[in-house]
């Protein structure tokens, strides 16, 4: 461990508290902006800026898989999300009332400075004492190398040690997507339908609705560079999903960064190819089994290890010469089950919005 | 004094940016708005774990050695903190003196490196994941909302449903 850079660390002001603090100014810079606004549009961008720079800042505060995670779901998921829902909804938002300003002001203030009170008690930014690096976090540190002998301590947390709690996690993702699609719908079979049946009665007429999905004639032309360099990227975008998948216990990476990279990669095919294509590529039955069928998988590998004499998720069990490799074969199994049950669920949440909107047409691209 | 404001301005800001989110969240009428500062309510609270877990001068929680790899890098080791610390004699920071030449796994597993805690990462990371779904499940229901009652504007909705229970009676 040497330092390539000259920083004192010992200096209560150095390089790295100036970087902590020029990237805090401007989240605040953008967290205003937000608040000033009253179009929709600019609103989820700048949301989408907020993620990305908070990401930046957990790199800057050591949390490579959290900053991995929050550039994945904040700045790509979570706003094309947003931005569906605001093509459902409406582009702008009236502007809120004086009275209302200054009133929500003041609760806020005051209850700021109640919070920034109790700050006052709270162990210094970075203290390795302090009573939350003093305990648990730090055993497991430590027992990382000898228990499951995996590099990324996050990793061996996430899916041995605090497995039960991930569990809990994957299934709480599942119900999110169910209540969506009980929302929603699944992804438009019923619209699918309905526009199977208009282009059956109207068929002879000319003026036929040009999606962007069905258009294969000379019509769709004129987005000829995205097709290309979107055919050429999706398969890039999988197959680093996939890396990210299997090399999350070496380095910043697992099923849950590596599910939503997978989802997004759909999301770019639909966005060019229109969901017609999309749905042929992934159909929603198949994309509602995958997420029911990961939490399966994580669920199965602990009854597994029950029925092998251990307890719920004790990997040990599962291979009873060399527990390393058993702890290694059990993490791969589960963060299996995760990524395919957060790819599952983003694509039926995805689906669900998109099956709400009419196919854009060609003229308006 | 100095060192209080840097120890503490994390919180600060991670405190201004929780109330920005939550001035959104109750001035704002419009539904997608508010899903987006509960966005940037969510977000602050990810900061402020994540926060707590760094530890100064520490790396992220990547273990730069396992134990199949011990008996090689441990002798490098060894040796490059030797030449290290006869370089910076007069340095405070000298981790190898006290261990003296060798390395004893069960006394310095992490054989001299800091790492920050990674515990509050685990938690963070799967609070995103969900995080994105939650918004989705409010994002759905926004939706349904304007199919309801075609605006996702608080009054406007508070006046269809007059309406609509005054046309009921």
């Amino acid at each position: 461990m040497e330092m390539t850079f000259p920083v004192d660390m010992n200096l209560p002001i150095n390089l790295f508290t100036i970087f902590d603090m020029v990237l805090l100014s401007m989240l605040v810079i953008v967290a205003i902006a937000i608040v000033r606004l009253n179009s929709l549009f600019s609103i989820v961008m700048l949301f989408g800026v907020y993620s990305l720079l908070s990401a930046t800042w957990f790199v800057s505060l050591d949390a490579v898989d959290v900053a991995f995670t929050e550039a994945a779901v904040g700045a790509g998921i979570s706003t094309v999300l947003m931005l569906g829902a605001m093509l459902l909804t409406s582009r702008e938002a009236l502007p809120t009332p004086p009275l209302r300003r200054w009133t929500s002001l003041l609760i806020v203030t005051a209850t700021g400075i109640a919070l920034i009170y109790a700050t006052f008690d709270m162990p210094s930014f970075g203290d390795a004492n302090s009573p939350a690096n003093s305990y648990v976090g730090m055993e497991y540190m430590a027992r990382t190398i000898t228990d499951i002998s995996v590099p990324n301590v996050v990793t061996a947390i996430l899916a041995s040690y605090r497995g039960f709690d991930t569990f809990g996690e994957v299934v709480v993702v599942l119900t999110a997507g169910l209540g969506v699609m009980l929302i929603l719908g699944i992804g438009g079979s019923k619209r699918a339908a309905g526009t199977a049946q208009l282009k059956a009665t109207s068929t002879p007429e000319p003026k036929l609705p040009v999606t962007v999905a069905g258009a294969k004639g000379p019509a769709s032309n004129h987005h000829v560079v995205l097709r290309v360099v979107a055919k050429m990227l999706v398969p890039m975008i999988v197959l680093y999903a996939l890396y990210v998948q299997f090399h999350g216990d070496y380095g910043p990476g697992g099923g849950f960064q590596a599910g939503v990279i997978f989802a997004s990669a759909v999301i770019l095919y639909s966005l060019i190819f229109g969901m017609e294509e999309t749905r042929r590529a992934f159909p929603p039955g198949l994309v509602r089994f995958c997420s029911v069928l990961g939490v399966f998988i994580y669920g199965g590998t602990g009854l597994v290890t029950i029925i092998l004499g251990g307890k719920f998720l004790d990997y040990n069990m599962l291979d009873k010469h060399d527990p390393i490799h058993a702890q290694h074969f059990g993490i791969l199994l589960i963060e299996l089950g995760v990524l395919v049950t957060v790819a599952g669920v983003m694509l039926s949440i995805y689906y669900g919005f998109a099956g709400r909107y009419r196919e854009l047409e060609d003229r308006n691209w | 004094m100095l060192e209080f404001i840097v120890g503490h301005f994390n919180y600060w800001v991670v405190i201004v940016l929780m109330m920005t989110g939550l001035y959104v969240v109750i001035s704002t009428g419009n539904l997608v708005k508010k899903l987006v500062g509960i966005g940037i309510f969510q977000t602050s609270v990810f900061q402020l774990y994540i926060s707590l877990g760094k530890v100064v001068g520490g790396s992220p929680p990547i273990l730069e050695y396992l134990p199949k790899e011990y008996a090689k890098e441990a002798s490098n080791y060894v040796e490059t903190a030797t030449k290290t610390a006869v370089a910076t004699e007069e340095n405070a920071i000298q981790p190898i003196s006290d261990i003296g030449g060798t390395i004893d796994v069960a006394s310095d597993p992490l054989m001299g490196v800091i790492y920050s805690n990674p515990l509050p990462h685990v938690l963070i990371l799967t609070a995103i994941v969900v995080g994105v779904a939650t918004l989705a499940v409010g994002l759905a229901l926004v939706v349904r909302i304007r199919e309801e009652y075609g605006s996702i504007e608080e009054i406007q909705i508070n006046e269809a449903e007059y309406k609509q229970e005054a046309g009921g009676s």
